[in-house]
């Protein structure tokens, strides 16, 4: 590579911008401003989004979610990729992107299988093209690499974007992934969120590389830097690094700086690691009210239109607490069931076993009367020991 | 039928498989242009060309990682881990995402892929180049592990491993790659995740596997001189583990020792003890005993011979149980 060639893959100094934090249009020398009726779905995405985001935290503390790890703040990165990727591409997110699901066209219940601590992945990948959220850190980068080559393989025009966190680009997988991708030239875009913190460890203590996106040199791909806080900006570099890769030019990694406004999750307390004058700072570079400025200074935005967004937001908060209002159906025999693709005695012979157990609890007798345990008289009837 | 050693046998099988199945690739580290250190791969790519048999850079996790997504898109990743010991960067991919997907995406997502890996001692390697890792992955619901001890074995059993819905850990015994037997190479899906009694015997059942099954025969063979009649037991897939075939023999012969190469505490061994006391416990007239490898790491070359079950102290095994010395 020519070092005239190393430069064309660095990141520009400041963060790419199209709209700053007070709605007023920056001028781009490398990117288009993203049409009003683009960005008008956009803001429609960011209010809904916030929305679910505020329910599912407020669905934790009613003890209907194991645990939530909110997304406010970095909307526009969650809304950003649904919008920059077609249907037929794919998406693999981690724990923090249910804000993305939902944006992606997951309902609510099935987006939130994970979190609410009933399935390990509530919807079908294939239906949605959404891997199953991963909690290990980077890991899901390389299955991305993997499934963008076999798209290829099969000659079909399939981008897929892997999301990572600012936390995970430490990890080796991270490295694997795009040194993998890179070499195999897999249509993957790289969208790494960084919120500023990994649980409560600061990005100065994670690497010393100038950003996060001067580490794609490296790897002889392109590193862009982003604000994460625009989403004009997000949804027009996302669209130039997945047409990059579906016409075969290879992968991008793709830094947004953002802030995670919540803490880690509902169990984390932030308080213990940032400031908060440094979350007040964050706060007014704000991605919903910069994006409604810009777009009422156009007047594509009005009050009514406002209320009509408000009111799907509503809409979706209330859906969100009706799939969420009632105990899961837990059906106890399932766990034997999607191990293996193929029969295993050995786990057949655990089946009968644990549907001996539930028979048994059925049929408890205390001082001469049966008792119905609630839980196991949900069990379905037609089990039996074999 | 003529003489193959089990490297061609595993190379015909993935040639086989290529030219059957055309969402059948293979890639590891090697593999291309060189045939893969033990020329396992040898000719792949010639014949397929770079598309379905290809190098990748040397990161494990990588391959397994990317095997894994390539899997969830339809294809049958074949990869090559180049030893046993280089296998361990991969780990978590295999433990927490190839043994997993079928189960977190309730059967939307089966991941149809092999990962073989060259494994065991007795070639004289340097260090982490003959570790026996097979309890790691066996203890891993949601992982199939085979392993052969024969040239015709090593045909059928991959190209099992490679008709599997689920990901299966190949683990080809290194120093039987060389082994040669007169076999005729076909697929044997009646054999499917089951043991097979090796040689007949009445006095006494070795359970063996992978590079002990041949050490095991050996063993069968003297013993038979000094008037003993043992039964070898060829496991073939040690996760399903074929309760019927093992138990069969040990009800028969109410002895049993099991023999691998792996260190024996917390071994893969140990649960085909447990098993078999669970299922035989009428039957045996003496405990079941392991002959296994050293609980150590595995030793520099020069010293391995000391570590390695040999036919020695299979046969002092077989001998305890009737309380004698051999």
């Amino acid at each position: 590579m020519t070092a005239g060639g190393a430069r064309d893959l660095l990141p520009s100094a400041s963060p790419v911008q199209l709209i700053d934090q007070n709605g007023v249009a920056t001028p781009s020398d490398e990117y288009t401003m993203p049409p009003d009726a683009t960005l008008l779905d956009c803001f429609g995405r960011l209010v809904v989004g916030r929305r679910f985001d505020q329910q599912a935290t407020a669905l934790t503390r009613q003890g209907r979610l194991a645990v939530y790890p909110s997304s406010l703040g970095q909307e526009a990165c969650q809304v950003g990729p649904a919008v920059a990727l077609r249907a037929t591409d794919w998406m693999f997110p981690t724990y923090r992107e249910t804000v993305a699901l939902v944006s992606r066209g997951i309902p609510p219940g099935e987006a939130l299988g994970l979190l609410r601590g009933s399935e390990h992945c509530g919807y079908d990948p294939r239906t949605y093209r959404t891997a199953p959220q991963c909690t290990p850190l980077a890991t899901q980068a390389v299955h991305a690499v993997g499934l963008a080559l076999a798209a290829r393989m099969k000659h079909e025009q399939v981008v897929v974007l892997s999301f990572l966190g600012d936390g995970a680009t430490s990890e080796g997988d991270t490295h694997e992934a795009l040194n993998f991708a890179a070499v195999l030239g897999a249509p993957v875009v790289f969208f790494v969120q960084n919120n500023q913190y990994a649980i409560s460890v600061p990005v100065s203590e994670q690497t010393r590389a100038p950003s996060l996106a001067h580490k794609a040199v490296g790897y002889g791909m392109p590193g862009v830097l982003v604000d994460g806080n625009d989403v004009a900006a997000v949804v027009a570099v996302l669209e130039r690094a997945t047409a990059h890769a579906r016409a075969g030019e290879g992968p991008t990694l793709v830094e947004a700086v953002t802030f995670r406004m919540e803490a880690h999750t509902n169990a984390d307390d932030a308080d213990r690691y940032r400031l908060s004058s440094e979350v007040e700072n964050w706060r007014s570079r704000d991605p919903i009210v910069r994006l409604a400025a810009y777009l009422r200074n156009r007047s594509v935005l009005d009050d009514e239109i406002v209320a009509a967004v408000n009111v799907r937001a509503e809409s979706l908060a209330s859906r969100t607490r009706e799939e969420l209002g009632t105990d899961p159906e837990l059906d106890p025999e399932s766990l034997f069931d999607h191990v293996y693709g193929t029969r295993r005695a050995q786990l057949d012979r655990q089946r009968a076993l644990l549907l001996e157990e539930l028979a048994a609890e059925r049929d408890v007798v205390v001082d001469g009367e049966p008792q119905r345990d609630l839980q196991s008289a949900d069990v379905r009837p037609v089990m039996q020991a074999s | 039928m003529t003489p193959v050693t089990m490297a061609h046998a595993l190379n015909a099988a993935l040639r086989d498989a290529m030219t059957e199945d055309p969402s059948v690739v293979v890639f590891g580290e090697d593999v291309a242009a060189l045939g893969g250190v033990f020329r396992i791969t040898d000719g792949l790519t010639r014949q397929f060309g770079h598309d379905r048999c290809f190098n990748t850079p040397l990161a494990e996790a990588g391959i397994v990682g990317t095997a894994i997504g390539m899997a969830m898109y339809g294809l049958r990743p074949v990869v090559e881990l180049q030893f046993d010991a280089f296998a361990y960067p991969a780990f978590e991919q295999l433990v927490s995402h190839a043994a997993k997907m079928r189960n977190r995406t309730r059967g939307a997502l089966g991941l149809p892929m092999v990962v073989r890996i060259p494994y065991g001692g007795g070639i004289g390697g340097v260090e982490h180049h003959s570790d026996s890792s097979e309890a790691y992955y066996a203890h891993t619901p949601g992982l199939t592990v085979l392993t052969p001890g024969t040239p015709a074995d090593a045909y059928a059993l991959l190209r099992e491993a490679i008709d599997e819905p689920d990901p299966v850990i190949f683990l080809e015994p290194k120093r039987r790659y060389w082994l040669k037997q007169d076999a005729e190479l076909k697929r044997a899906p009646e054999l499917r995740h089951r043991a097979v009694v090796r040689r007949q015997g009445t006095d006494v059942t070795l359970i063996a596997y992978g590079p002990m099954v041949v050490t095991a025969l050996e063993a069968a063979s003297v013993a038979d001189a000094d008037g003993w009649s043992v039964e070898v037991v060829d496991l073939r897939a040690l996760s399903p583990f074929d309760d019927e075939t093992v138990c069969a023999s040990v009800r028969k012969t109410g002895r049993a020792v099991v023999v691998h190469e792996a260190a024996g505490f917390a071994g893969y061994g140990a649960e085909v003890v447990a098993r078999v006391s669970e299922q035989c416990f009428g039957s045996l007239r003496a405990p079941v005993l392991r002959v296994a490898g050293l609980d150590i790491p595995y030793p520099p070359p020069l010293l391995e011979q000391y570590h390695l079950p040999n036919v020695d102290r299979i046969l002092d095994a077989v001998a305890s149980l009737y309380g004698t010395a051999a």
